[in-house]
């Protein structure tokens, strides 16, 4: 059996690849804050709150109204992406002009009031969803054993992420939220539609959490604090990345995830804190992160 | 100087104000000298415990301008230290476990301040958050912390070696001695010239180095000073309750303190002292009522309600209404 560093290479492989899977939803999560951040300026902290919503609301919906994973995939972002317009019309609207800490603090106090109700709904344990039929089973790819679903989490990943960063990089609706995101005032002048702009980007990077939590559903337990603790290791990725470039988020959600995959093979009790500890190096050695821009 | 004894308006005016503000503590100080004869004293000592802590986060946000949310990591390493000293080793005596734990938690001030304070605003905060999760990792693994059940029967001893701190009353009067330290340590701080360079830096950061001053040295003893005090907070916590566990380093904690401080008024004095009586005392009623598992809903909820139209907080609030009436 073929070895690397003393481990087989079906471990290595195969704890690389959940290292990559959890890398794929780092990416998703560090995107969606990213894109909120780059116009709102704030954190969203109920961006975990916001993922487990979407892995939820696949849940139920299947359970209650019998809506299909692919359905689900395509739905669950939009009712919990509405959500987020009706947050940012109705809460963070009224505190966009003050200290931007005050969002941070409001989307935080969101945070414990969604994942409070569903614990007291739900409890903490998790539930189970079940991987959609056509995805189910693996493929022998020689040197590791695949499951389906896995690949199929890898790919629609990278699909949206790369499709997020083709709309903001390519179209005309990209360059007016990268234009707002340099300045609203001069924008709003030119006679673009500013505050919808707002609404929407919200709007859309809640979206993107949910879609990362329908992915979820059937990897992880879907339980009501399955986002809170995600969404630290993703502040520390963002910290790390920088929040300046769209791909620089997407690289470093995955490289974080690689990392995250090799320390559970080589020194297992060091895995819930290496990507703390890289943040901390980063931090040291180039303070505005791998990507960013000194601010 | 010294000869004129006339003296101007204003000086008069601001002796006035010193002399209220001496006799407001010395009042505030004999209700909290009766406050166990009316009151549980258990229960007071929470409140001061979580007073002192949420007195020095304040420092940092309302004095600093800096949010940390990565609190929890002081109380908990101050909490820690202080039960395992205490616990291995019975000769110890109380206020020695206590200065172990604080340093304990000074020290990791300092290494958090210095990682921390490389970046501003918003990425402060995640990283604090960042860094204190790691440390609820370490605790969660480390052998000696009890993991998740933590630690349990820390003696409270005796205090010096001689008064017996298992009699509530002389501990409520010792974690009043403790509070009160802290509280004139954070006063004198605020009304101090590191105080005001301090608060110049909160309102203008760029400025504040232009005029020379050392920016980063500024916020990182603002920082360590929080920090220890934090411990500090959480190592008598520790000797009251006997225990320490995870719950003090859950990130939870780090934004419970922030709560206190936002209800009660940041960058008052007296605010995260009101707010943390408040949060501790509706956290204690609403464990007792129907609506205990809705702790955090409600919570959440007045952190929303706080920060759409109550952003002074209650002390703020009053102030306000006492410049506007008496002025």
């Amino acid at each position: 059996m073929t070895m690397i560093f003393g481990v087989p290479l079906a471990v290595f492989m195969g704890q690389l690849m959940l290292g990559l899977i959890n890398g794929a939803f780092y990416a998703l999560l560090s995107l969606g804050l990213a894109v909120i951040f780059g116009l709102l300026k704030i954190i969203n902290f109920a961006h975990g709150a916001q993922y487990m919503l979407g892995a939820f609301a696949a849940l139920l919906g299947l359970q209650y109204l019998g809506i299909n994973y692919w359905l689900a995939l395509l739905l669950v972002p939009l009712v919990v992406g509405a959500l987020g317009v009706v947050i940012e019309r109705t809460l963070l609207r009224r505190i966009a002009h003050l200290d931007h800490l005050y969002g941070l603090l409001l989307t935080y106090g969101l945070a414990l009031i969604f994942e409070g109700a569903l614990i007291n709904f739900f409890g903490v344990s998790g539930s189970s969803y079940p991987v959609p039929e056509a995805l189910q089973g693996g493929l022998n790819l020689g040197f590791m054993f695949l499951p389906t679903y896995r690949g199929w989490v890898l790919v629609a990943a990278l699909v949206v992420c790369l499709g997020t960063w083709f709309m903001i990089e390519r179209t005309r609706l990209g360059a007016y939220l990268r234009a707002g995101t340099e300045n609203p005032a001069l924008m709003q002048a030119f006679g673009v539609n500013v505050p919808l702009l707002i609404t929407l980007t919200y709007g859309f990077g809640v979206a993107l959490a949910a879609f990362a939590g329908v992915l979820a559903a059937p990897l992880y337990p879907v339980s009501p604090t399955m986002g809170s603790s995600l969404l630290i290791v993703v502040f520390a990725v963002v910290v790390i990345g920088g929040m300046g470039s769209i791909l620089g988020a997407v690289l470093t959600g995955l490289g974080m995830g690689l990392i995250e995959g090799l320390t559970k093979v080589y020194y297992p009790e060091a895995a819930n804190t290496v990507i703390f500890l890289v943040m901390v190096v980063v931090l040291m050695l180039r303070p505005a992160g791998l990507f960013g821009k000194e601010a | 100087m010294a000869t004129t004894h006339s003296l101007t308006p204003a000086m008069q005016r601001q002796r006035n104000a010193r002399l209220r503000r001496s006799a407001l503590y010395l009042a505030l100080l004999a209700i909290a000298l009766v406050a166990p004869f009316v009151a549980y004293p258990v229960f007071l000592m929470k409140v001061l415990c979580f007073a002192l802590f949420a007195c020095a986060f304040n420092l940092l946000l309302g004095f600093a301008g800096l949010l940390s949310f990565g609190h929890a990591a002081f109380l908990a390493t101050g909490g820690y230290f202080t039960g395992i000293m205490l616990a291995s080793y019975p000769g110890l005596t109380p206020e020695l476990g206590i200065l172990i734990g604080t340093s304990a938690a000074v020290v990791l001030g300092t290494l958090f301040g210095v990682v921390a304070i490389r970046r501003q605003g918003i990425y402060f905060a995640m990283v604090t958050l960042a860094l204190a999760q790691m440390m609820f990792f370490f605790f969660v693994q480390a052998p000696f912390t009890g993991g998740e059940d933590g630690l349990h029967g820390v003696p409270r001893g005796e205090l010096f070696g001689l008064i017996s701190l298992a009699d509530n009353l002389n501990m409520y009067y010792f974690v009043l001695a403790v509070f009160v330290i802290g509280f004139a340590l954070i006063q004198r701080t605020v009304h101090s010239p590191f105080g005001q360079v301090l608060k110049a830096i909160r309102e203008n950061e760029p400025r504040a180095v232009s005029l020379g001053y050392n920016v980063d040295a500024y916020k990182l003893v603002a920082f360590i000073i929080s920090a220890g005090l934090a411990g500090l907070a959480g190592s008598t916590k520790t000797v009251v309750f006997q225990l320490a566990s995870l719950t003090d380093a859950h990130w939870h904690m780090s934004g419970e303190v922030i709560l206190m401080t936002l209800l009660g008024g940041v960058g008052t004095l007296f605010g995260p002292v009101v707010g943390a009586g408040l949060v501790v005392s509706l956290q204690t009623q609403l464990a007792q009522s129907p609506l205990g598992n809705w702790v955090s809903v409600i919570l959440g909820a007045i952190f929303v309600i706080c920060v759409l139209s109550f952003r002074s907080g209650i002390v703020g609030e009053i102030q306000k209404m006492v410049r506007k009436n008496f002025k």
